[in-house]
C-alpha cells in the first residue's frame, strides 16, 4: 500500500512541485477533516487547533482522522477514538459533566452576579439622589452661567 | 473602611487562585488510559530487527514503559534517572524508540548506555498515539495484568521515582 502510495507520488512529482503538500486527493474528505479538526485540540500547542498547528504529533492525528474518515466512521466515533486515548482534553468543547460544571456554568453565574450588584449600586444611588428646591436666583444663575458658559482660565 | 473591604475581598480570592494556577503545569494532562488494560501493538525490535515486542510479552509482570527519542532533550535528562532506576534492579523498563532514526537511537543509547532490555521501535508514531503520547519523554507503570496504573508526562525526576514509581511498583509486585 505505501509502496503504491509511493510510486503514485512519485509519478505526480511534477505536477505539484513546489505547492503546498494536498492533504488529501479527496476534497469531501478533506473538508470533513478541516471540520472535525477545529473542533479539536491540538496537545503540543495547547491554544492551537488541530487544524491549525503544524506540530508533528498534530500533522500525525490529521492523518489518523484522514484515515478513519477514508473508513467512514462517524464524527463521534472519530471523536470517541482521540477522546478514549488523550480524554476531554482535546475537545475545543467540552462537554458538561460534574467536574466541567463549573466552566460550563461559571460565566453566567459571574455574569448574574454583576447583574445582581449592578442593581443594589444603582438603587443605593438612586435613593442617595435628593430632590432640592432651588430658588428664582439660583434659576436664574444656573440659566446665565448655560448661556455664557463657564470662563476657564 | 468598609467601601474598601469588598474590592480587597475580591482582590484576594483573585490572587489565591491565580497563585494556585501558577503552581499548576499546564502539560499535565490527566491520561484517561490510567486504569485501562495497556493498548496492544507489535513492534520491531531497535536491536533484534526480526524479533517483535508485544505488551503481551509482559504478562505476570510489573514493568514500565518508556516512550523516548534520540532527538528528545528531556529523554537526555531523564536518562540519568533510568540508568539508576534499571540498575537497582525495582522493575524493568521497556523502551518505545517514538519516531526516531533507527542510527540516531542506536548511537544514542551507546554514548549515553541502556537502560532497556528490549526498545521498540515505532518509527509512524501510531502506537504512540493508542498510548495518548503526545510529548516525549513519557512513561507508563503497568501491572501484573497489563493494566495501566500510572502515567508521568515528562521526564522522570530521583524524587518522583523515590515517592511515585517506586512504591507503587512495590505495591503492584505484592499483589
Amino acid at each position: 500500500m505505501n509502496w503504491l502510495m509511493l510510486i503514485a507520488l512519485l509519478l505526480a512529482g511534477p505536477a505539484w512541485a513546489g505547492e503546498a503538500r494536498p492533504l488529501a486527493d479527496d476534497p469531501v474528505v478533506e473538508a470533513r477533516l478541516k471540520r472535525l479538526a477545529v473542533e479539536l485540540r491540538c496537545l503540543v500547542c495547547q491554544n492551537q487547533t488541530l487544524a491549525d498547528s503544524n506540530a508533528p504529533l498534530a500533522e500525525d492525528l490529521r492523518r489518523e482522522v484522514r484515515e478513519m474518515i477514508v473508513k467512514n466512521m462517524s464524527d463521534e466515533e472519530i471523536i470517541e477514538f482521540l477522546v478514549s486515548r488523550y480524554g476531554d482534553f482535546v475537545l475545543y468543547r467540552p462537554p458538561v459533566k460534574t467536574t466541567t460544571m463549573l466552566l460550563w456554568v461559571g460565566p453566567f453565574v459571574l455574569l448574574a452576579g454583576g447583574g445582581i450588584a449592578l442593581a443594589v449600586a444603582l438603587r443605593r444611588r438612586g435613593r442617595r439622589v435628593e430632590d432640592v428646591v432651588i430658588t428664582d436666583e439660583e434659576h436664574r444663575r444656573v440659566e446665565q452661567l448655560l448661556s455664557q458658559g463657564v470662563k476657564r482660565p | 473602611m468598609n467601601r474598601f473591604l469588598l474590592p480587597l475581598t475580591i482582590f484576594g480570592i483573585m490572587v489565591g487562585f491565580l497563585a494556585v494556577g501558577l503552581t499548576l503545569n499546564p502539560r499535565e494532562i490527566p491520561s484517561p488510559l490510567v486504569g485501562k488494560a495497556a493498548p496492544i501493538f507489535s513492534l520491531p525490535q531497535l536491536h533484534d530487527q526480526d524479533k517483535v515486542f508485544s505488551p503481551d510479552d509482559m504478562k505476570g509482570q510489573v514493568w514500565l514503559l518508556n516512550f523516548w527519542a534520540s532527538w528528545c532533550s528531556g529523554c537526555r535528562t531523564e536518562h540519568p534517572v533510568l540508568m539508576d532506576l534499571a540498575k537497582s534492579g525495582a522493575a524493568p523498563i521497556y523502551g518505545v524508540d517514538y519516531k526516531d532514526q533507527r542510527g540516531e537511537a542506536l548511537a544514542w543509547l551507546d554514548q549515553w548506555g541502556n537502560p532497556y532490555p528490549i526498545v521498540a521501535v515505532d518509527a509512524a508514531g501510531k502506537v504512540g498515539i493508542d498510548y495518548g503520547v503526545y510529548g516525549v519523554p513519557e512513561t507508563y507503570v503497568i501491572d501484573k495484568q497489563g493494566v495501566i496504573r500510572y502515567k508521568q508526562i515528562g521526564p522522570l525526576d530521583d524524587e518522583t521515582v523515590e515517592k511515585k514509581i517506586l512504591p507503587l511498583v512495590k505495591e503492584l509486585q505484592a499483589k
